[in-house]
């Protein structure tokens, strides 16, 4: 019973049989190719809408109105009525959809506890982030544009609804992360559940939840089917939101896109240069918030 | 999604008998509001499947089961979907096809190839992929894409036209806008949830485990097919599913690329219809039936959607349950 | 009968004193000589913080050798360092040479994964991969390109057999290794070392989690196995060195007052006999009467 079949001099210490480094290797480049296969396109169209509308985009562009007809090249008028639109619109949504979806994560965390409801409203609200944007659309339509007509308020509820799960999801994994100390320490001096909350969960999370509201924000501008049947698309501003159609960047894009004249074509990419700023913008200003204030979170 | 519940004393401090004074008005009111919050999301769901299945009625009474036939002409009244369900299930199979071994390979190179300081940027890239809105994907997709890979398609096309299999999936007719350009736009869009979801299932694998199959003389990719995918693969079916569920109810990039011709056809490379492009663009026309039978198609959408994130989530949940129980 | 002074000097030492009579007839008796492992005078970093300080050893075919010593003393580093565990460790490094068989472990040209399938390890908790039974045996031989199945079921039969687990596990083969006891995962773990028939078998504290009736079983396994391998196991179970090992290494923590950092050393390292009866160092005298530690 010898040892077993190693030679006894110096032994082979080298890479394993050709077949299984090359095999490691493979999988490794193949790897490596799956990331370039995502940066080719990902470049290709940051490339063409920055060179495409960089030419169109100006002041003028950005404040002019109203949005010509579609035949007529660029230079004339502007896109001030989307850019109000879009701001006026995702603005309201947030102020309904972001207190909401805080709240709602308040409940599940510091309510909820482990009873079936907070686990049945936390499996729906994730399970409501996969409904089509297009559904959200329909579902405000046929709930209050019916009654109401078109409005940016309409829009403003169909992305608000969007929106809904996302903040409650992402509030909901900052607030669990905000150590029970911090609560224990104020319960200890008689404060009442909601004054904690207020008082010392909330600051303690409000870095994780700004960010992730951002976020969502920036879903939610760059949205297109739940406006197409609650704002209609419109070329005048209408920077009355409760009344009347409205418009925005994604609405014209949607609607230009489509065209053959090169003139609508051109404004297409300058909206979708400004659509895209802006959404790049609320992100990076996450992260920037995210880096800076969520350590004591952490 | 759930903790233990935080401690809730009586009430504040100073009150005349604090062991037995009830709850103050705030208090209760502001519990009340958050769980009315979180009721919000039942009530939507539930309100969104009452008031599209209403206004969709005549049509499901009109076409009875009908609505599953491939006979869409709204000008004569007839109203059959099968070409939309078709259009539909075909680009999110396509996009799922090429968005998940992406999608993987991105994860497994995040997770266990790229030391951690590395990561930040692709992760960026990753995140920088999903905030361009579908919108966007759309215009450069219909305005740039299509045109270019029309060629494609085309050389394609008159290469294995004679060819069995290949010509009945590949052949003629050809058009830059079509089943497959919508499938390679969509696979783009679902690639950042796919991924993300993959790497969290896959950061859950226990490091001692890795530590057996290296310690056993195995390669990287060795210990990944031995340690990793045994525990992440429920976890990636979950993702998968929610990729298929996103590319299902994708809207406007569907709506620019993929043709508006709604017919069944083996042809990839033929133009296309699928149930959300065909609502985002017809919708604003059409009244009586004709609107009913959109939004009917809305409802079909929402229900295939949900039922899909149900399985997923609840798929994603288990494996990530067996995990943390041990 | 309870006398106390007689209580006191044999606390070090094991009972059941007839086992341990056996483990003294049975030392040394498969050794052959030949040093596996030489370390000289390695030092082993994480970063710029220094784990490990100075540890020359030589461990010989065919013995059992222990590593004993309190927590943080770096015997847990020095043994991930003679597989190079330790390189899945970003920053960690190890200052010095050693040598296996002759060759220089850290050498340029050093594939690890060669190094890995000639010395393998046992680990701590038992880690069965979320396979079946089968498939967690063959793992190994597989990875190295054996697929035939029947030369499979020989490796995993025979595998099981010298982890004295194969008739318990005979007649479900197919169902999950993660269905296993403590003990016979870890000797479900053990026969998956041993199924590429390697050349060493590191243990760390591969009994520390399992009840006594699993440890002694693990106990008989090692000392079946040993005529065919060479085993280092890192144990803070003094007992079980004294009844297993033939050599035993005692390490310990040097604590540096100014920058209160602790770094980890080799002591003492000779017989397990002499280690645990005649002490020479003052600090391995106190560890094994159960002063320190």
């Amino acid at each position: 019973m010898t040892a077993t079949a190693i030679p006894q001099q110096a032994p082979d210490l080298r890479e394993p049989k050709g077949w299984r480094s090359t095999k490691n290797r493979t999988m490794t480049i193949l790897m490596v190719v799956s990331f370039v296969l995502v940066i080719i396109p990902l470049g290709f169209v940051l490339f063409t809408v920055i060179a495409k509308g960089a030419s169109i985009i100006s002041w003028q562009f950005l404040t002019g109105s109203p949005i010509p007809p579609n035949v007529l090249p660029a230079g004339i008028g502007g896109m001030w009525p989307a850019v109000l639109g879009t701001l006026l619109i995702t603005g309201l949504a947030t102020l309904m959809a972001v207190p909401l979806g805080v709240l709602g994560a308040i409940y599940l965390n510091e309510y909820g506890g482990k009873n079936w409801l907070a686990a049945l409203i936390g499996f729906m609200s994730d399970v409501m982030t996969g409904v089509p944007s297009i559904v959200m659309g329909l579902f405000i339509f046929s709930i209050w544009v019916l009654h109401f007509g078109y409005s940016g308020l309409a829009g403003a509820f169909a992305l608000g609804c969007l929106m809904l799960p996302v903040v409650i999801r992402s509030s909901y994994e900052i607030l669990r992360l905000v150590p029970d100390s911090l609560r224990e320490g104020s319960y200890a001096l008689g404060a009442t559940k909601a004054r904690v909350t207020m008082t010392v969960v909330l600051p303690a999370a409000l870095g994780g939840i700004v960010s992730g509201a951002l976020l969502a924000i920036a879903r939610a501008a760059g949205e297109t089917a739940p406006l197409l049947f609650t704002i209609l698309t419109v070329t005048e501003a209408n920077p009355d939101v409760f009344n009347g159609a409205n418009t925005s960047l994604p609405s014209q894009i949607f609607s230009n896109a489509s065209q053959p004249y090169t003139g609508a074509q051109d404004r297409g990419w300058g909206a979708a240069l400004t659509l895209i700023a802006i959404c790049f913008i609320l992100m990076i200003v996450a992260r920037f918030v995210t880096a800076r204030f969520t350590r004591y979170s952490r | 999604m759930s903790t233990a519940v935080k401690a809730d004393p009586a009430g504040p401090a100073g009150s005349a008998n604090p062991l037995t004074a009830r709850r103050p008005l705030g208090d209760r009111v502001f519990q009340i509001l958050a769980l009315a919050s979180g009721l919000l999301v039942l009530v939507i769901l539930v309100l969104i499947a009452v008031s599209t299945s209403q206004q969709a009625s005549s049509w499901f009474s009109t076409e009875g089961l009908k609505i599953f036939t491939n006979d869409w002409d709204p000008a004569a009244g007839h109203f059959g979907a099968l070409a939309f369900i078709y259009g539909t299930a075909i680009t999110a199979v396509i996009a799922v096809i090429m968005a998940v071994p992406v999608s993987v390979g991105i994860a497994l190179l995040l997770n266990e190839v790229v030391p951690y300081r590395w990561s930040r940027p692709i992760v960026y890239v990753i995140d920088l992929l999903a905030v361009v809105p579908s919108v966007v994907w759309g215009l450069w997709g219909i305005l740039v894409f299509a045109p270019w890979i029309q060629h494609i398609y085309a050389s394609i096309a008159s290469g294995v036209n004679d060819i069995p299999v290949l010509g009945f999936f590949f052949g003629t007719p050809t058009s830059g806008a079509s089943f497959f350009t919508c499938g390679i736009i969509l696979a783009f869009m679902i690639t950042p949830i796919v991924t993300s979801l993959s790497r969290e299932v896959m950061a859950t694998v226990p490091q001692i485990d890795k530590e057996g199959a290296y310690a056993l003389g195995a390669t990287r990719w060795e210990m990944i097919t031995g340690a990793v995918w045994p525990h992440s693969q429920g976890g990636v079916v979950g993702a998968v599913l929610l990729g298929l569920g996103r590319a299902m109810g994708e809207t406007i990039a569907a709506a620019l690329v993929i043709g508006s011709s709604a017919t069944i056809t083996s042809r990839l490379f033929a133009p296309g219809y699928d149930m959300p492009a065909v609502i985002a663009n017809q919708f604003g026309e059409a009244s009586g039936v004709f609107r009913a039978a959109l939004m009917g198609l809305g409802v079909l959408l929402f229900v295939f959607t949900i039922i899909i994130n149900v399985l997923a989530r609840g798929i994603v949940e288990r494996s990530a349950r067996r995990k943390r129980g041990g | 009968m309870e006398d106390p002074e007689q209580q006191v000097a044999t606390t070090a030492m094991p009972k059941p004193a007839a086992l341990q009579d056996t483990q003294r007839k049975e030392a040394f008796a498969t050794s052959t000589g030949t040093s596996i492992f030489d370390a000289k005078g390695i030092s082993i970093y994480y970063g710029s913080f220094r784990a490990v300080t100075n540890v020359s050893l030589t461990i010989y075919e065919n013995e059992i050798t222990a590593f004993i010593g309190p927590s943080g003393c770096g015997k847990t580093t020095v043994l991930r360092t003679l597989n190079r565990m330790n390189d899945l460790i970003p920053g960690a490094r190890v200052e010095g040479e050693v040598d296996y068989r002759g060759a220089n472990l850290y050498g340029s040209g050093v594939s690890p994964i060669a190094v890995r399938r000639r010395i393998g390890m046992v680990f701590q908790k038992p880690n069965p991969f979320p396979k079946s039974i089968y498939d967690n045996v063959a793992y190994g031989p597989r990875i190295n390109g054996l697929h035939n199945k029947g030369k499979l079921d020989e490796i995993v039969e025979r595998s099981l057999r010298q982890a004295a687990l194969w008739d318990e596990v005979k007649n479900r083969l197919n169902k999950s290794g993660l269905g296993l006891s403590g003990g016979q995962a870890q000797r479900l773990c053990i026969a998956r070392t041993l199924a590429v028939e390697p050349d060493v078998v590191l243990m760390d504290e591969p009994a520390s989690a399992l009840d006594p009736i699993a440890t002694g079983k693990i106990e008989d396994l090692m000392h079946e196995i040993k005529s065919q391998y060479t085993i280092v196991i890192v144990t803070h179970n003094m007992q079980q060195a004294t009844r297993v090992s033939d050599r035993t290494a005692f390490y310990s923590v040097l604590v540096n007052p100014e920058s209160d950092t602790r770094t980890g050393t080799l002591v003492e390292y000779g017989p397990t006999q002499q280690i645990f009866e005649d002490p020479q160092d003052p600090r391995t005298q106190a560890y094994v009467t159960g002063r320190m530690g």
